[in-house]
């Protein structure tokens, strides 16, 4: 706790205080997400968790990804998850079978023994340590590397989403 | 500023998606559960990017962005076709590869 408080960088308290805000937030809506028997209720509690992961990229000194998160995320998934419930007819009131009872337990269990190993693993491995603050934060210097270093992958991706724009088109046309 | 503390409420996000991918029965909330693990490792990209000098945290997790937006753009395809086919997205019910 006191590692957690110490001002490492000037902005420390009030960014620790914005991220244990956002980080209840998160959480909550993340419990809400996978718990609650409203299928557009779960679309609008992922908007609020979207948008407390571009808090925690904000907090990171990642402004340009958390511009992104915030304009593909928000701005374009949750609009197509919204249009895929409408789409399918989900039942938009309250509805008892949007969960499998039987498989609770053990997604619990599963949920649980996850959090336990990459919790240990994470606190034994990194303990206190602060973040660092190195990585460059500066638009310029994140297109410098796109478009030199990782040139050959950002090219794939754009071939991916051209691939994904057609295979989805085949797949939902009706003909 | 902690590391720990964006790995840990990365690790938790994780954990809550695993949860809801094994446990949800509509396709469209497996989908969903599927962006909060996805999200949940992109803030560990980023914060791990934080400890090093240059930009590869943040480019990796704007790849991860690109391939999320592509993979729930066919996901939801996938689910339309089958709700088209079957007049239901119950996933429990697609069995027929169950010997």
């Amino acid at each position: 706790m006191n590692a957690l408080l110490a001002a490492d960088v000037p902005f420390a308290v009030p960014a620790n205080i914005a991220f244990g805000i956002g980080a209840a937030f998160m959480v909550f809506s993340a419990i809400k997400v996978v718990t609650t028997k409203n299928v557009v209720h779960a679309a609008l509690y992922l908007v609020l968790v979207l948008a407390g992961v571009g808090l925690n990229y904000l907090l990171l000194q990642a402004e340009f990804v958390a511009i992104t998160q915030f304009l593909v995320y928000i701005g374009a998934i949750v609009v197509l998850f919204l249009f895929g419930i409408m789409l399918t007819r989900a039942p938009l009131g309250i509805s008892d079978d949007l969960d499998n009872h039987k498989a609770r337990p053990a997604g619990i269990l599963t949920a649980i023994i996850v959090l336990t190993v990459t919790a240990g693993s994470l606190i034994s491995s990194f303990g206190d340590d602060k973040v660092a603050f190195r990585a460059s934060n500066s638009v310029a210097e994140i297109s410098d590397s796109i478009f030199s270093t990782y040139l050959i992958p950002f090219e794939v991706v754009s071939v991916m989403l051209l691939a994904a724009l057609i295979g989805a088109i085949v797949l939902a046309r009706k003909d | 500023m902690l590391i720990n503390q964006f790995l840990l409420l990365a690790a938790v996000l994780f954990a809550i998606g695993v949860y809801g991918v094994l446990v949800r029965r509509n396709g469209v909330l497996v989908l969903m559960s599927i962006e909060l693990i996805l999200n949940a490792v992109n803030i560990n990209l980023v914060a791990f990017g934080a400890q090093h000098a240059g930009a590869s945290g943040q480019v990796f997790a704007l790849f991860v962005i690109a391939v999320a937006a592509a993979e729930v753009g066919v996901g939801l395809a996938i689910v339309l076709l089958i709700y088209r086919n079957r007049r239901s997205i119950d996933l429990d019910q697609l069995d027929e590869m169950k010997g």
